[in-house]
């Protein structure tokens, strides 16, 4: 498959991904300029992590006015597959690919460290390869990642199983003491109603080789090869529907813990 | 004239920025300050002489590019000539 990394000025984690989807995945992969009006031909698009256009208004907020990103959201909208990491999930937050907002970390630090994060679904075309409850041990490396949402936008969420991935310890479990940046809900990775655009603080460009010291993040992108490989199969399918509404979640993690 | 645009963090979201500089003036001893809110502020030169232009300019440069409706709130004023 043909990954598309898009590239703004100030991404710096582009080449991590072009390293990973062409170097340890064998896939084929282009950069496409933020400038460019096409596609290219991809089959799936990443948002890198990085400082967009430098970020000095908000993280992700000039980027959205990128002339690529029309051909993205258009990308998007068919239900191509289109994955934000770091910056890029910022950016997909900025554009209203995926709803929510960024603020600072709570504890106003830049993090950068491995963290445990929980899968809590697998119906995403970037997590179909993982367990739903498997622990994954991912680096971070931001200031900008303490994700919100107004309640009622949140309630949505989690009645749509649109939290991908949750910060966690490495057995699990949720508490704020695991919780890196003060992200409600442990949120660290999410999708849009559709399910086919996800966007993660976590790096799994930098956690794919284990000469990097560990290789979780590998996952992330067995899934999206995969899921474009089993293009027939019953599970694709499912995907690129809106969620059901009518499905709950209680508001407590495996264990028994509130979030 | 010149529009002010005041943008700020809705009530309802918490400021780590603001909650850590009223404990630095606490620990300077302004024990009666209660809270700290901070924001951004940006003042726009506009090449128009009517106040209800600038404002409606102003309001749409904040709606699109310096407020993030899901978080921020803001707050315009227009002056001078």
């Amino acid at each position: 498959m043909r990954f598309g990394i898009v590239v703004f000025p100030g991404s710096n984690c582009d080449e991590d991904a072009f390293h990973a989807a062409s170097s340890v995945f064998g896939q084929e992969a282009e950069y496409l300029w933020h400038k460019d009006a096409d596609l290219k031909g991809a089959d799936v698009l990443i948002l890198p992590g990085g400082f967009a256009h430098g970020d000095y208004l908000r993280t992700g907020a000039m980027a959205r006015f990128s002339p690529i990103m029309g051909p993205v959201q258009a990308f998007a909208e068919r239900g191509g597959p289109v994955l934000g990491i770091c910056n890029g999930f910022q950016i997909l937050l900025e554009a209203g690919l995926l709803p929510g907002a960024m603020l600072r970390n709570t504890g106003l630090k830049y993090r950068c460290e491995h963290v445990h994060l929980r899968v809590e679904q697998t119906d995403t075309p970037f997590t179909s390869a993982a367990r739903e409850g498997q622990v994954l041990k991912i680096p971070i490396g931001h200031g900008e990642g303490n994700y919100f949402a107004p309640p009622g936008m949140l309630q949505t969420l989690e009645a749509n199983r649109q939290v991908i991935l949750r910060y966690t310890d490495a057995a699990g479990r949720v508490g704020e003491a695991w919780n890196p940046n003060g992200s409600v809900n442990a949120i660290a990775a999410l999708c849009n109603n559709a399910r086919n655009v996800v966007g993660m603080m976590p790096h799994p460009e930098r956690a794919c080789e284990a000469l990097l010291g560990g290789v979780d993040g590998r996952v992330i992108f067995e899934s999206i090869v995969a899921t474009f490989r089993g293009a027939e199969s019953p599970a694709l399918h499912a995907m690129g529907r809106p969620a059901k509404d009518s499905v709950e979640r209680p508001a407590q993690d495996s264990v028994g813990r509130p979030f | 004239m010149r529009a002010r645009v005041f943008v700020t963090l809705k009530p309802s979201v918490f400021d780590p920025q603001g909650r850590t500089i009223v404990d630095a003036l606490h620990s300077l001893g302004y024990h009666n300050v209660s809270d700290v809110r901070q924001g951004k502020y940006f003042e726009l030169d506009l090449a128009t002489t009517e106040r209800a232009q600038a404002e409606k300019l102003a309001a749409d440069i904040a709606d699109k590019v310096l407020a993030n409706p899901v978080i921020e709130t803001y707050r315009i004023e227009v002056d001078g000539s």
